[in-house]
């Protein structure tokens, strides 16, 4: 679990500004006037993001997460009572409502991965990372999540890594890839075996003259 | 077996980019115009001809649900398309490579559909952790829009049309329409009471039809070539055309695939999945058609065939179609227990039944799977599953117990044998 909502919590700023109008401004165009609580979604999101662009350049890194201050902020902007943010934002999984390391590990385990191996590939990555699921690592750089089927089960099991999937995982290929990311290095989103989306590892079963045509096979 | 000229999604896999100018090779936005200059009534009616049924899981009669929207021109209201991308069901990931690789024929499908129900709007609610697929969405918007194919007149038809975006947060219950659509106003995604009915009060309280994306991604295709040509794929008159089945587990080769609707669930997984691990009699059960859907025996998956009214004759259900295969190896009381905890963990809490149930569920089931328990807890535990299932506002209530009342009815024997040698053990 992550932390839970605090918003007494010493590490709450005292306050939140969004650097880029035009994109609170994008945002609420998409709804129609009157409407604007709709955009509390995407708006929390956006506050996420930016946390986790300040969190890239700090010296010690850290991920987005959305402080009590943005959540207000919102409220303003889309004129309701802050409860109203507060109880979105506590609703859903993906806003981090306390801090988080720079890369948030999210580690998928339900049956369909379960049954290909996640339990493997969560012990290794709790042993490379010397922390558990739930946990930060001291250099602020991993966060540890169990988290529910993430829609990806043929290419089972995988890993989402802040916005991004890593697919077909064995317990060796997941410690390679935490370590590129610790080094900095560039890593491949999608699968890890080279398997082009979800066609079949050994080559495609439909389509086979266009396949052809495209390369595939 | 489906050939290859009567495949829906030829880039399924992403061999070529998802971008306007090849989607216009693979044949998206021909003539979009001329389908819609035949009027609404016609494209109900090829959509009723054709017989499709909802791609999303309930199998509703595509066609059926559209013509329950109202006149537009009489409600005074704007009407609304909402197209359900919030793919969470385990064992179901089809949707996301409509978007990733073959996203015009979401839109496309989404003026089409849009125009039969009189919306100007159409919002596509996608699941938060879909990132990259709603960044290509999004750029297939932008070139869609660029290329006048969206907005005022939208590809020349003289209705204008918009496309939003929203992406969810991590819900699995707002796959559930009417908690999509509470989530699409800025509220905690809680399903709604039925009725109304979202045809009657959907979104902001106006006419709304809530659709998956496979619904309206085929529609499209299905116009084009009319609804007698999907209607005479498939086995029979209701369960027609083609479907995309995602194929992961105790197979060989994982995959997604379309298929025709009614493949044996045999052949579906030799021919595309490389078989069973182990070979076919290695296999020990199935979940044919994504988590909710009880789990098949291995005698009944020899014959089986992979359609809506196949599998609710086998107790069953085709659901998202999204079957997950486990071999012998299978703790299959653990890969229960292990749905019940979604459950659980994905409950909007709403309903008493569910919150409280789904706990009391995967507790129970945790100590199945040690066999720490009474043989009657087994009759407690299927007694309890029927007091939540069809006393919640929605059907995740349902969900929940299904898998356990399919454990319970095809492997009674394996969860008793558990129990006796625990006891044996302990005593």
């Amino acid at each position: 679990m992550k932390k839970p909502f605090d918003q007494h919590a010493d590490y709450q700023p005292a306050t939140f500004k969004f650097k880029s109008k035009k994109k609170v401004e994008d945002i609420l165009s998409r709804y129609p006037s009157g409407k604007e609580r709709s955009a509390i979604m995407p708006l929390l999101d956006l506050a996420q993001r930016q946390v986790a662009d300040e969190g890239a350049k700090a010296k010690k890194p850290y991920g987005g997460w959305i402080p009590r201050a943005a959540m207000d902020e919102i409220a303003t902007i889309v004129g309701q009572p802050p409860i109203k943010v507060y109880e979105v934002a506590t609703f859903y999984s993906m806003y981090n409502l306390a801090p988080v390391g720079k890369y948030l590990v999210q580690l998928c385990t339900t049956t369909p991965c379960w049954l290909c191996g996640s339990a493997q590939v969560v012990e290794a990555v709790e042993k490379f990372l010397k922390i558990h699921v739930g946990e930060t690592t001291k250099d602020g750089l991993f966060t540890l999540v169990e988290v529910e089927c993430l829609g990806a089960c043929v290419n089972a099991p995988m890993i989402q890594v802040n916005d991004d999937y890593y697919e077909d995982l064995t317990a060796e290929s997941v410690v390679q890839l935490l370590k590129d990311l610790k080094d900095g290095k560039k890593v491949s989103v999608g699968s890890q075996t080279g398997r082009k989306g979800s066609m079949a590892l050994s080559g495609p079963t439909t389509l086979e003259d266009q396949a052809k045509k495209s390369g595939v096979a | 077996m489906l050939n290859d000229q009567d495949r829906i999604f030829t880039n399924l896999y992403g061999w070529e980019p998802f971008n306007l100018k090849d989607a216009k090779k693979r044949g998206d936005w021909d003539k979009t115009a001329s389908l819609i200059k035949k009027g609404r009534e016609w494209i109900i009616d090829e959509m009723k001809k054709s017989g499709l049924r909802g791609r999303g899981g309930a199998g509703f009669p595509t066609g059926l649900k559209w013509s329950f929207m109202p006149d537009h021109t009489k409600t005074g209201k704007p009407h609304y398309l909402v197209i359900n991308a919030d793919e969470s069901e385990p064992g179901t990931c089809k949707d996301r490579d409509i978007m990733r690789n073959d996203p015009h024929k979401l839109l496309e499908g989404a003026l089409l559909a849009g125009f039969a129900m009189g919306a100007h709007a159409a919002y596509i609610y996608i699941r938060g952790e879909f990132f990259n697929e709603s960044s290509a969405l999004v750029q297939a918007i932008n070139e869609a829009y660029d290329a006048g194919l969206l907005g005022k007149n939208a590809a020349k038809s003289g209705w204008d049309f918009d496309i939003y975006l929203h992406r969810g947060a991590g819900a699995y219950i707002c796959g559930e329409e009417t908690a999509l659509l509470n989530s699409l106003e800025g509220r905690k995604g809680q399903p709604r009471n039925k009725p109304p009915f979202p045809a009657m009060a959907g979104l902001y309280s106006c006419p709304t039809t809530v659709n998956n994306v496979e619904t309206i991604a085929v529609t499209p295709t299905i116009l084009r070539r009319g609804g007698d040509w999907f209607a005479g794929l498939g086995r029979d008159e209701k369960n027609t055309g083609t479907k995309l089945f995602c194929i992961s587990g105790h197979v060989n080769n994982p995959c997604n695939v379309e298929e025709v609707m009614g493949i044996p669930l045999k052949e579906l997984i030799e021919k595309h999945a490389g078989g069973v691990r182990g070979g076919w009699d290695n296999l020990k059960a199935i979940i044919p058609g994504g988590s909710s859907t009880p789990l098949l025996p291995k005698d009944i998956c020899d014959t089986v065939l992979m359609d809506f009214d196949s599998l609710r004759e086998a107790q069953s259900g085709l659901g998202t179609a999204g079957v997950i295969v486990m071999d012998q190896s299978t703790d299959v009381v653990y890969a229960i227990a292990r749905l019940s905890y979604f459950y659980m963990h994905e409950s909007c809490g709403q309903c008493t039944p569910c919150r409280e149930g789904t706990g009391w569920l995967y507790r129970v089931m945790q100590r199945m799977v040690k066999g720490n328990a009474t043989v009657d807890e087994i009759d407690m535990l299927l007694d309890v599953s029927k007091e939540i299932e069809g006393h919640t506002i929605c059907a995740h209530g349902d969900a929940s117990a299904w898998p356990i009342q399919g454990l319970i009815r095809h492997f009674r024997p394996e969860m008793e044998a558990r129990i006796l040698e625990y006891r044996k053990a302990a005593a």
